[in-house]
């Protein structure tokens, strides 16, 4: 089976050796009520309340939601309006820390019965795909078809960040107990934990550990972009085909982030919700690249002070990596669930777009083979048919086209504008 | 601290940008530049100027006249003035190369919108209507003046007679014929080509399709192949302008299909015609079909319906 290609980057994962540092505990967190892909949360508290440490603050009605753990304890000091980087707008919760982290009596370990206990608990955990994009893992662990292989996603593509990479060093243990926890109560037959090969340490570290398990494979994806995307990562790991308007498990496949599968074997352990996170601390007003471990809520500029940033200098925060991360417009913005790198850069060339010259690099570079070019063409004069014989909806936005093309041309960006032609049904 | 910079991702970018590629493409012409100075004489270094400096000169005017902006700097009027002026006999009049490049620039490329708008090859169609325009002045070819040993004849090798006495294959190799002031040294344009190819900016499919087919044909016509491959402009032609981006078609499987075609073409010219080269009018007539092939040859995408697995 020959796999999917993609680009070559630069990994530049500078922060491989450096062993997550638990960041100190700030003196006010900012909890926005959006950080998932889910809808948006309701407080459940108000100005004034106490709260605790693993304590739901924010929960709503909608399957298709996360509910919200307070990451401190302390008192609630204000119910703002928060513009999240996607641009939506929901509520935050601010808390003053008392710097006690009492924990709250609801924090203990859930009692799992059957599926239906699980999928539960896994809700109450506030647990989304820890990878980026933040799916609701309760949603992804309740699939209305039978799974037969879970895919674990350890590609961590992306250059610069290495914070699953510490996970798979730091925690192996955690991860193969997740894995076994998400195999029983999915009765599923076939494990593969796909790990990109610039990271030898973490292949050989787990073909030691599942040497006597069949269940697990240890799958060595090629070094390149982007090898973590969903339907890449299930192609080149299983070789099933996610087809058009197909999710994973209609194929039989759930795809989970490693770090996720982690925390969820903590969760069932101890019942703390997820209230913290790594994050990598890179880019090249960083002075000192570090892993960092922090609470939800910890604003960026106090991590980035602390990792010898000169904030007057940086002209560019990217929440994420460089390829899909987000740039946000606000250095006070809060880490949230799906934090996984914070890169910072004092300098950024917005280069002028000049003409397509016909390179087809778009083309090459593209991992499911769309024609960024042609789609931009059709674009231009709005010809939704051809959009769609062009096949934009499936553009993942991974943004290879945009990093190759020779003219600095925003195809990627062209793309998702082309989505929006295109009426739904 | 500043307002932060916020733009929709990706956040990096690659280094190769449209002026390397043109400076890319202009090193891989050097070595076949001063191997036609050797062979012809420092009048291939005045021509060449005298055509760069128009083009660009023609560039710059044309963009001002139309009000859109400056282009000089990615360099791509430089490519066509090399181009053009390798697509030159040695011995041409100055003003007609200034016609060639006003043809180039003017006419083929900036009219039709610019860099990457053009459906034809500039230099390949300014070679074609001085052809037409000057006959006499474009097959006035002379003897190579450098090589010690003798030369065989000021015509080309393509429109010498059957009984002549045809230059060897070492000498079609190392240039050492009569012919354009670029195009005879085989050796200097396959490394250069090579060059191009290795640096991943050109598809080594057409040349290849296109050298291939013609071998073919021409053994099974019963020519030698090797001596039609290496004669005439089919080397230029294939690693320079059968892989011109703006007008070949954009796909691996389009290149193919117009490699194919110009060999099929110059085959055709060179056997059944009465032109001794046909080269640029293969080419030419591809350029012409490049929008249909690029129709017929779209990408499968991958977990379309119906398709298997995407093409790289």
């Amino acid at each position: 089976m020959s796999k999917l290609n993609g680009l070559k980057l630069y990994h530049r994962k500078n922060t491989n050796n450096s062993i997550t540092e638990e960041f100190i505990l700030p003196a006010k967190v900012k909890i926005p009520m959006s950080m998932t892909m889910g809808t948006p949360c309701q407080p459940l508290v108000k100005v004034g309340d106490t709260v605790k440490v693993g304590q739901k603050i924010g929960d709503s009605e909608a399957p298709f939601s996360v509910p919200v753990h307070s990451s401190v304890s302390g008192t609630v000091t204000a119910l703002s309006d928060y513009i999240t980087a996607s641009g939506t707008v929901c509520k935050a919760v601010e808390i003053e820390t008392d710097g006690k982290q009492t924990v709250s009596e609801d924090v203990k370990p859930p009692v799992v019965t059957d599926r239906e206990s699980f999928v539960k608990a896994v809700r109450e955990s506030g647990a989304c795909g820890l990878g980026g994009a933040g799916f609701p893992t309760h949603i992804k662990l309740n699939p209305k078809t039978p799974v037969e292989i879970l895919v674990v996603n350890a590609a961590e593509c992306e250059p610069y960040i290495t914070a699953d990479y510490r996970e798979m060093i730091e925690n192996a243990e955690d991860i193969i107990g997740g894995i076994k926890l998400v195999q029983s109560q999915l009765g599923i037959k076939n494990i593969k934990l796909a790990i990109e090969a610039n990271k030898p340490e973490a292949i050989k570290n787990f073909k030691k550990i599942a040497e006597n398990d069949d269940s697990i494979d240890i799958v060595t994806l090629p070094s390149s972009y982007p090898q973590g995307a969903e339907k890449v990562i299930i192609y080149n790991s299983t070789g099933r085909i996610v087809r058009e308007g197909q999710i994973p498990s209609d194929i039989g496949v759930i795809v989970m982030n490693v770090s996720t599968v982690s925390f969820l074997y903590r969760y069932m352990q101890d019942g703390m919700p997820l209230i913290k996170r790594r994050m990598t601390i890179d880019g090249n007003a960083v002075a000192y690249p570090k892993n960092i471990r922090a609470v939800i809520g910890t604003s960026f500029r106090e991590i980035l002070e602390y990792c010898g940033t000169d904030m007057d200098s940086v002209k560019k925060i990217i929440a994420g990596g460089p390829m899909m991360g987000m740039s946000i417009p606000d250095a006070d913005m809060p880490v949230i669930k799906t934090s996984n790198a914070l890169l910072a850069f004092d300098r950024y060339d917005q280069k002028k777009t000049s003409a397509c010259i016909r390179c087809g690099r778009c083309i090459k570079v593209c991992p499911i083979g769309l024609m960024p070019a042609e789609i931009e063409k059709s674009f231009k004069i709005k010809n939704i048919d051809e959009l769609k014989e062009l096949k934009v909806m499936l553009c993942m936005n991974c943004g290879s086209c945009t990093y190759i093309c020779p003219a600095n041309r925003k195809l990627a960006e062209t793309n998702q504008l082309a989505k929006t032609l295109i009426p739904r049904n | 601290m500043k307002k932060l910079i916020v733009s929709p991702s990706p956040h990096d970018e690659n280094y190769m940008k449209t002026s390397g590629i043109m400076l890319n493409v202009i090193i891989a012409l050097i070595p076949a530049l001063c191997i036609g100075c050797y062979i012809f004489g420092w009048r291939v270094i005045t021509l060449t100027a005298v055509c760069i400096s128009s083009c660009m000169i023609f560039e710059y005017l044309s963009r001002r006249l139309m009000k859109r902006s400056n282009t000089i700097t990615d360099l791509s009027a430089v490519v066509t003035g090399v181009l053009l002026a390798m697509n030159l006999p040695v011995t041409l009049p100055y003003w007609m190369a200034v016609i060639g490049c006003f043809v180039a620039i003017v006419i083929v490329k900036q009219l039709f919108g610019g860099l990457g708008q053009n459906f034809a090859n500039p230099a390949i169609t300014a070679r074609i209507v001085l052809m037409v325009s000057f006959p006499s002045a474009m097959t006035h070819w002379i003897k190579p003046v450098s090589y010690e040993y003798d030369a065989v004849s000021s015509a080309t090798p393509l429109a010498m007679g059957k009984d002549a006495e045809l230059p060897s294959y070492i000498d079609l190799l190392l240039g050492n014929v009569g012919g354009c002031l670029g195009e005879t040294c085989t050796l200097a344009l396959l490394a250069g080509g090579l060059y191009l190819a290795a640096r991943k900016i050109i598809s080594l499919a057409s040349p290849v399709a296109f050298i291939g087919s013609l071998a073919v044909l021409m053994a099974i016509a019963g020519e030698d192949p090797l001596y039609h491959i290496l004669a005439g402009g089919v080397f230029l032609g294939a690693f320079f302008m059968a892989t011109d981006y703006a007008t070949t078609p954009i796909t691996f499987k389009g290149k193919i299909i117009f490699g194919l075609g110009c060999g099929t073409i110059t085959f055709v010219i060179r056997h059944f015609g009465s032109y001794p080269e046909g080269v640029s009018f293969a080419i030419l007539l591809m350029n012409i079909l490049t929008p249909y092939i690029d129709q017929m040859t779209r990408t499968k995408v991958f977990g379309a319906k119906g398709a298997e697995k995407s093409e790289g």
